[in-house]
């Protein structure tokens, strides 16, 4: 078998052994389980299977069925329950935990309700606000009646105004198409930016480890230095869309089982456009591979394990801008900055992705960017070959960027 | 097969690592390399294994240069020692000799020949960050050797190993030059190369500064030992012509002469003065050799 393969497989196997990799994988499905089981978890915590038991006080005696009523068709799991006795003892109860609050109702001055909450605290407030909703529906029915508004007059005046809102351009996206890109673009992004900082890191550790180990020198007395390079970061490209696929699987499996509600929502899962997925793998792989030539020719610099962080840092704020950009992008897609920065090759990844998931730019916009890294991929595998070759042979004390010059003199013939 | 070396030069910008360095090492030939810290000898192996390119001269074998297809029939002990520290003995030599072109199965065999030479057939499976520091050194040795190298480059073998262990690899060594590999070592040792290597070279400051057969360096320098061990003070001597150096030890004087015809004036001289339990004439070592041409800047 040719030495590339040996190596690779070798990268491969070895960290897929290590036992910081199989608890950082299993862990990290534990997380993408739980993200996806939220809901279930959510209730699994609340008592009364999430049910909010409320005592109503209705000194008026009018007043309960119609609240009942709009809180109901508000929120389920709301349960009214009509309390007959003085407040202090409805009160009492909540405080032995047999209601979650108490309300009492009764008409003021003009015959329209008014009330009072209390409950143990009043942190829960999407509890009161539905409550204070219901409460306002039936003080406006009320009023209506007083003012003798027919339903078709009350309807008229609570109908929704009609407002929608279309794009001009032919392909542009609808609103709802928007806000499912996002979701999807927003899960991307996330998974882009972590797994190019994660491996990155993996490969600038796994060169700096052969190295201050210096097993460095008999590697690449056996097998040139980008070879092996380029082996190993193949190696652990492939270590990563094992994990990646591992992660996805699992995710995408228990996200379709337990979030049906959500299907059609943020994330519309059911319809993914085909081409987003395409442009996600395409960049995230080269977004790997840019990143990961940059750190495997820093990690050749470093004589310790100990300076690696300190090495690569600059890298990792590049990757780190470049996801704020994106950040600030998603809900403006197509500023001009936007634009810009999606042709900066260590941005490019991130950002001409979130461009070609959220707006509909032309085919070549996307294809330049594609061009962009790539070409900068090859300049920095060439460059990054030389400062490796002259870097694993360098020991010493300083870690700076000088080491890059004195890295590439080594190297030179003449 | 020869292992050729000429003019062969190598600078760092203005650092001159190497200077105009030429040598033919024949095949099956141990071949030492002497030197001080800093003097050339792990910049040399490096430009002769490819790692450094040579800034003049021509580095050959068998009339082709070394480069990646030929790693497969060089092996390689660095100076600076290293193995994974977290991969068992047996992963990790499988591995590199792997990528020395080995199969698999023919690395396993050999690996466990060797532990069972080095009585150390049970670290087989053992982490190498839990063995000694010897036997790491051994774990080391067997990397560079286990797939059977053509030629062989040592670059301090025995630094930091015990008598005996210093004794087991030299057997490894010899073994290994009978078998028929070309082996080039590098020692601070001076007794290692005059009793392992036919040829050797001493490098100061890059430059070569002695090269050539053992004996012939050894004729070439012409000055002698001499000591002599008697019952009266030997101490005039030291002044006596032709004497280069002197020492007094505890029973009698060590002198290094011009040459043998000294040694016949300096026993007319002494020999009616009492009774010499002593008289020994000796063929200088390479340590004196080195230490005239290198300097006492030599630790």
């Amino acid at each position: 078998m040719n030495n590339f393969w040996i190596i690779l497989f070798h990268t491969y196997l070895s960290k897929l052994k290590t036992k910081s990799f199989i608890i950082t994988t299993i862990l990290t499905v534990v997380i993408v389980l739980g993200l996806t089981n939220i809901n279930r978890i959510i209730d699994l915590f609340d008592k009364n299977g999430g049910k909010d038991t409320i005592a109503v006080i209705d000194e008026s005696g009018q007043l309960y069925e119609p609240f009942k009523q709009q809180v109901n068709s508000i929120n389920k799991d709301i349960v009214l329950t009509q309390y007959k006795g003085n407040e202090k003892d409805a009160e009492d109860k909540v405080e032995k935990g047999d209601y979650s609050g108490v309300v009492s109702i009764q008409f003021n001055d003009e015959n329209l309700p008014v009330a009072t909450f209390k409950a143990m605290s009043i942190a829960d407030s999407s509890l009161f606000t539905d409550l204070q909703t219901g409460l306002q529906q039936v003080k406006t029915m009320l009023a209506a009646s007083q003012l003798n508004l027919t339903p078709a007059q009350l309807q008229k005046l609570y109908e929704p105004v009609k407002f929608e809102k279309v794009a001009l351009e032919k392909n542009a996206k609808t609103e709802e198409e928007l806000n499912q890109a996002r979701g999807l673009v927003y899960v991307l992004l996330f998974i882009i930016y972590f797994s190019v900082i994660m491996y990155a890191n993996m490969i600038a550790m796994e060169v700096a480890t052969e190295k201050s180990s210096r097993v460095m020198e008999i590697l690449i007395s056996s097998v040139s230095p980008i070879k092996q390079m380029f082996a190993k970061i193949l190696g652990i490209g492939l270590l990563s869309l094992t994990q990646l696929a591992a992660f996805l699987l699992v995710g995408y499996y228990s996200f379709i089982k337990n979030m049906a509600a959500f299907k059609d929502g943020f994330f519309g899962v059911g319809n993914i456009p085909v081409a987003t997925i395409f442009y996600a793998v395409i960049f995230f792989i080269l977004g790997y591979f840019l990143y990961a030539t940059l750190a495997a020719f820093l990690g050749s610099l470093v004589s310790r394990i100990e300076d690696v962080q300190q090495m690569i840092t600059p890298m990792t704020l590049l990757v780190v801008a470049g996801f704020m950009i994106a950040m600030f992008g998603l809900g403006k897609p197509d500023a001009p900055f936007i634009t810009a920065t999606s042709y900066i090759p260590f941005f490019t990844p991130m950002i001409m992705f979130l461009r070609v998931g959220m707006l509909n730019i032309p085919a070549w916009e996307a294809f330049l960017g594609i061009a962009v890294l790539i070409t900068t991929i090859v300049i920095l595998a060439i460059f990054g070959a030389r400062v490796y070759r002259g870097g694993v042979l360098m020991y010493g004390k300083s870690n700076s960027y000088k080491d890059i010059k004195k890295a590439l003199q080594l190297t030179k013939n003449k | 097969m020869v292992l050729k070396l000429e003019h062969v030069t190598k600078r760092f910008g203005q650092f001159t690592a190497v200077n105009d360095l030429s040598l033919a090492i024949p095949e099956k030939e141990m071949f030492g390399f002497l030197g001080a810290n800093g003097a050339g000898k792990t910049t040399t192996f490096r430009m002769i294994l490819g790692l450094l390119d040579h800034t003049e001269g021509r580095i050959t074998w068998d009339d082709q240069p070394i480069d990646y297809s030929t790693s497969h029939l060089v092996g390689y002990l660095p100076e600076e020692r290293g193995l994974y520290p977290k991969l068992r003995v047996r992963e990790q030599i499988i591995y590199l000799a792997r990528l020395r072109g080995m199969q698999k199965s023919e690395a396993l065999i050999e690996l466990k020949a060797w532990l069972e030479r080095f009585k150390i057939p049970d670290y087989e499976n053992k982490k190498v960050e839990e063995l000694s520091k010897g036997n790491q050194q051994k774990i080391q040795f067997i990397a560079a050797v286990v797939h059977k190298p053509k030629l062989l480059i040592l670059d301090e073998p025995f630094s930091g190993l015990d008598p005996v262990n210093v004794e087991m690899l030299k057997e490894a060594v010899l073994a290994l030059k009978e078998n028929g590999a070309t082996i080039v070592f590098s020692s601070h040792r001076m007794e290692h190369v005059e009793e392992m290597c036919e040829h050797l070279c001493i490098l100061h400051k890059g430059s070569p500064v002695v090269h050539g057969s053992l004996k012939d360096i050894k004729r070439e320098f012409g000055k002698k030992n001499l000591v002599i061990h008697a019952d009266f003070s030997l101490d005039e001597l030291k002044n006596f012509p032709g004497v280069v150096k002197s020492k007094i030890t505890m029973e009698g004087i060590q002198l290094q002469i011009e040459g043998e015809y000294i040694a016949e004036k300096i026993l007319k001289e002494i020999v009616n003065k009492g009774f010499i339990k002593r008289f020994a004439l000796e063929e200088p070592s390479l340590n004196d050799i080195f230490i005239e041409k290198v300097g006492n800047s030599y630790e």
